[in-house]
């Protein structure tokens, strides 16, 4: 499942090379991710397990489950949620892609909830009861929601990082948003971690990329496809330290609403340029494309990037709450 | 310069801190004269808007004069006196060429954050958590405006301060909640929630034609306000039985329109409320959804629901077969502002409504924690604070 940013031709015989992105490298060799992944996976079993558990419980005993949560007129329905809980849990433990059945716990949950509710609004003397096992099963909400928050995320997690694809949709034609990319020294206005791209003539042009801490990264590239208003692609060139191809496409969105935009990135990098890559990718690589196009939005419909980068607040560190959780 | 930046739950300060700077061309400098506090700033308050960061400075309702523009500002100058819409709207793209300017696609920098958590991103707003694009906002000394040609409505006559202020949030929040209700001769429209939101609800519904409108609090000087400024007839959530009595009033079959302008921090009454409240402290749920249930529950088949009460998250217990089955109609969202400024300030200038009416207290910036304090807690009879730098 680790993603490696093997795409450069040359890597192949020096071994896999380390991965970057998010999942970073810890010491026992295993990744972050695929720790992670076994948190969840752990998770997941046992919710799973609880489930088939409550479930029978509710089944087989669903007197002894209504005076135990004090919604003691409440059998029938207690029976019809065991059915529920058995079920999800059977989904779970036997779905490998489990995220749809996870948040079917949830859903399961706010039904729990929502009758515990109405039993609270009408019985007065087992009210404690119920607040108790409102809390029980709100407890287990917290679980199912933090699996299928990971779950989810887990799913993203996904996105490989040597094809890093986004789309977007830009109200202008499908020329002037090629005219513009064409222009490739226009780049950097919105590939934030660009400096230049300086265009050297006969389709090849030189890229110099910046990753935080003033590393620079450079490249030469050239053109291998360039269609006039429909799709532009481009790759370095042999021996740069780093190894990209990237490519873009304008398609003319339905009902004259102007430009789908769909671009497709990878990069590889070997020996030094590699930690710098890393560094430049940041924690979110398959986000960098797509905060990109939304940039080339911005800049093709309003003319510019809004930023907020030098603006006041009442704090010593310049470092933003987004800083945080973005790099 | 001074701004009101916030600490944490429940913790505002005034501080010094730089003067704001031209970031984007687009951008102008306003030095504020007149800044508000409004009910969405609780929400922030209470700590329940995620993504705020210490020292943020906050506020969205405010205006002043132009005292610096960027190079590709045109239609303003150095000396206008502008109210500054709340949302930030590029004026471009294809929800502020509908008008739809709140849901502008190019005015949050983090739209992919709040892509993650709302499937799709609204505009930004100023000072209003970095989901919604992390500006600094305007209880301060000056602000910096995004797309300065597109937002600010210039005021040219001789209006004060106060009553033009609120055509920067409240005043379009109310009259938008009451024109989705789609007023015809003779309807009964409800609203919960006699806040600053309400009253401009009530008073729009009433310029829009309904007979009649229903004011539901339970705070005795904004129900008083609702009945004797807006001839409202009033319901006190803590006296009757609010869906009873606007049964009642209606002959059983409910209110056309209901507006729920309270939002995520409802009050309400006994183990229902016991329940939400838990809920949301648990992090279970993140709104409390009290005055909505009861909104959809009341209003009548066919009817609609019309939401400017901010909720951020998720909500449990939605009577949604209740709405599905009784074709209702939900109408809901940031407000607009942009689209209203102008013809709203028409109807200031013909005389038909003056909307500082809803300002109670007067104070200066640096007592805004103290503005928010009372606000919050409904105290002194608080309903409307208004600050001056
Ligand atoms: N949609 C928008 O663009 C927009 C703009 C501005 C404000 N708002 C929102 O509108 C809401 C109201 O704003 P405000 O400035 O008037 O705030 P406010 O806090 O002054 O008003 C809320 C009122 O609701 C009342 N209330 C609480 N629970 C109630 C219940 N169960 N039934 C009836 N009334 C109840 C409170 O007593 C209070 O008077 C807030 O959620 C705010 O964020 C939305
Ligand atoms: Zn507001
Ligand atoms: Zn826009």
């Amino acid at each position: 499942m680790a993603t490696q940013w093997e795409t450069h031709p040359g890597a192949r015989t020096m071994g896999p090379l380390p991965v970057v992105g998010r999942s970073t490298l810890t010491a026992n060799g295993k990744t972050n991710r695929q720790a992670n992944t076994a948190t969840t996976d752990l998770l997941i079993n046992s919710l799973g397990w609880f489930s088939i558990g409550l479930g029978l419980a509710e089944v087989l005993a669903p007197r002894k489950v209504a005076k135990i949560t004090g919604a003691r007129k409440h059998t029938g329905l207690i029976r019809a949620f065991g059915v529920r809980e058995i079920i999800s849990g059977v989904g779970i433990l036997t779905n490998r892609r489990a995220a749809g059945w996870v948040w079917s716990r949830v859903g399961g949950d706010m039904l729990d909830l929502a009758s515990l509710g109405a039993a609270m609004t009408r019985s007065g003397r087992n009210r404690s009861k119920t607040l108790l096992s409102a809390a029980a099963v709100a407890g287990v909400t917290v679980l199912d929601i933090r699996a299928a928050q990971q779950v989810s995320a887990q799913k993203e997690e996904h996105d490989a990082l040597d094809r890093l694809e986004a789309s977007v949709i830009v109200n202008q034609s499908p020329e002037e948003c090629y005219t513009f990319w064409r222009h490739l020294e226009n780049l950097p206005r919105f590939m934030s971690y660009l400096e230049s791209v300086r265009d050297m003539g006969n389709g090849r042009s030189h890229w110099v990329a910046l990753a935080p801490g003033n590393l620079k990264l450079e490249w030469d590239a050239e053109i291998t496809e360039d269609k006039p208003g429909q799709t532009i692609a481009w790759r370095s060139l042999q021996g740069s330290e780093v190894t990209t191809t990237g490519s873009v496409e304008f398609q003319k969105a339905a009902g004259n609403r102007g430009t789908i935009v769909r671009v497709q990135m990878s990069f590889a990098a070997r020996g030094q340029a590699l930690a710098r890559l890393a560094k430049l990718a940041g924690k979110h690589p398959e986000q960098m494309v797509y905060k990109d196009l939304r940039r080339f939005k911005q800049v093709m419909e309003t003319g510019e990037v809004i930023t907020t980068e030098g603006q006041p607040a009442g704090r010593t560190s310049g470092a933003t709450w987004l800083d945080s959780i973005a790099r | 310069m001074k701004a009101n930046c916030w600490q944490s739950k429940k913790k505002m300060s005034v501080e010094t801190v730089p003067d704001p700077k031209i970031l984007n061309s687009q951008d102008a400098i306003v030095k504020i004269t007149t800044t508000a506090i409004c009910g969405s700033d609780l929400h922030l308050y209470n700590g329940f808007v995620p993504s705020m960061q210490q020292g943020d400075i906050v506020g969205h309702e405010f205006m002043g004069e132009v005292v610096e523009t960027g190079k590709s500002v045109s239609k303003l100058k150095v000396g206008d006196r502008v109210v500054v819409p709340f949302p930030i709207s590029c004026g471009k793209c294809f929800f502020c060429e509908k008008q739809m300017y709140s849901l502008c696609e190019n005015s949050n920098p983090n739209a992919w954050l709040a892509e993650k958590m709302w499937g799709h991103s609204p505009a930004g707003i100023f000072g209003y958590s970095h989901l919604l694009g992390g500006f600094a906002g305007g209880q301060a000394e000056y602000a910096r405006v995004p797309f300065a040609d597109v937002g600010p409505l210039k005021i040219e006559n001789g209006f004060t301060d106060e009553q033009v202020l609120f055509l920067s949030d409240i005043y379009p929040t109310g009259y938008m909640a009451a024109e989705a209700c789609d007023i015809k001769p003779g309807d009964t429209i409800a609203v919960w929630g006699c806040g600053p939101v309400g009253q401009f609800a009530i008073k729009s519904a009433f310029l829009l034609g309904a007979e009649r409108v229903i004011a539901i609090d339970k705070i005795p000087e904004r129900l008083r306000m609702a009945r004797e400024l807006s001839g409202a007839i009033t319901l006190n959530f803590d006296e009757v039985d609010v869906l009873e009595s606007l049964k009642e009033l209606t002959g059983g079959r409910g209110p056309d329109a209901c507006i729920d302008a309270v939002g995520m921090e409802a009050y309400g009454h006994g183990p229902v409320y016991a329940y939400d409240r838990a809920k949301q402290a648990m992090m279970l749920e993140t709104d409390r959804p009290i005055a909505l249930r009861e909104a959809i529950l009341a209003c009548r088949n066919g009817g609609v629901v019309s939401i400017a009460g901010v909720y951020g998250g998720f909500v449990d217990k939605m009577p949604f077969g209740s709405l599905m089955n009784r074709s209702l109609t939900i109408k809901t969202g940031q407000t607009h502002v942009h689209r209203y400024m102008k013809p709203l300030l028409d109807r200031v200038e013909r005389g038909e409504i003056d909307p500082s009416f809803v300002i109670t207290h007067r104070l200066k910036l640096e007592d805004a924690p103290h503005g928010y304090d009372m606000f919050n807690n409904k105290e002194n009879e608080c309903i409307k604070v208004v600050l001056k730098p």
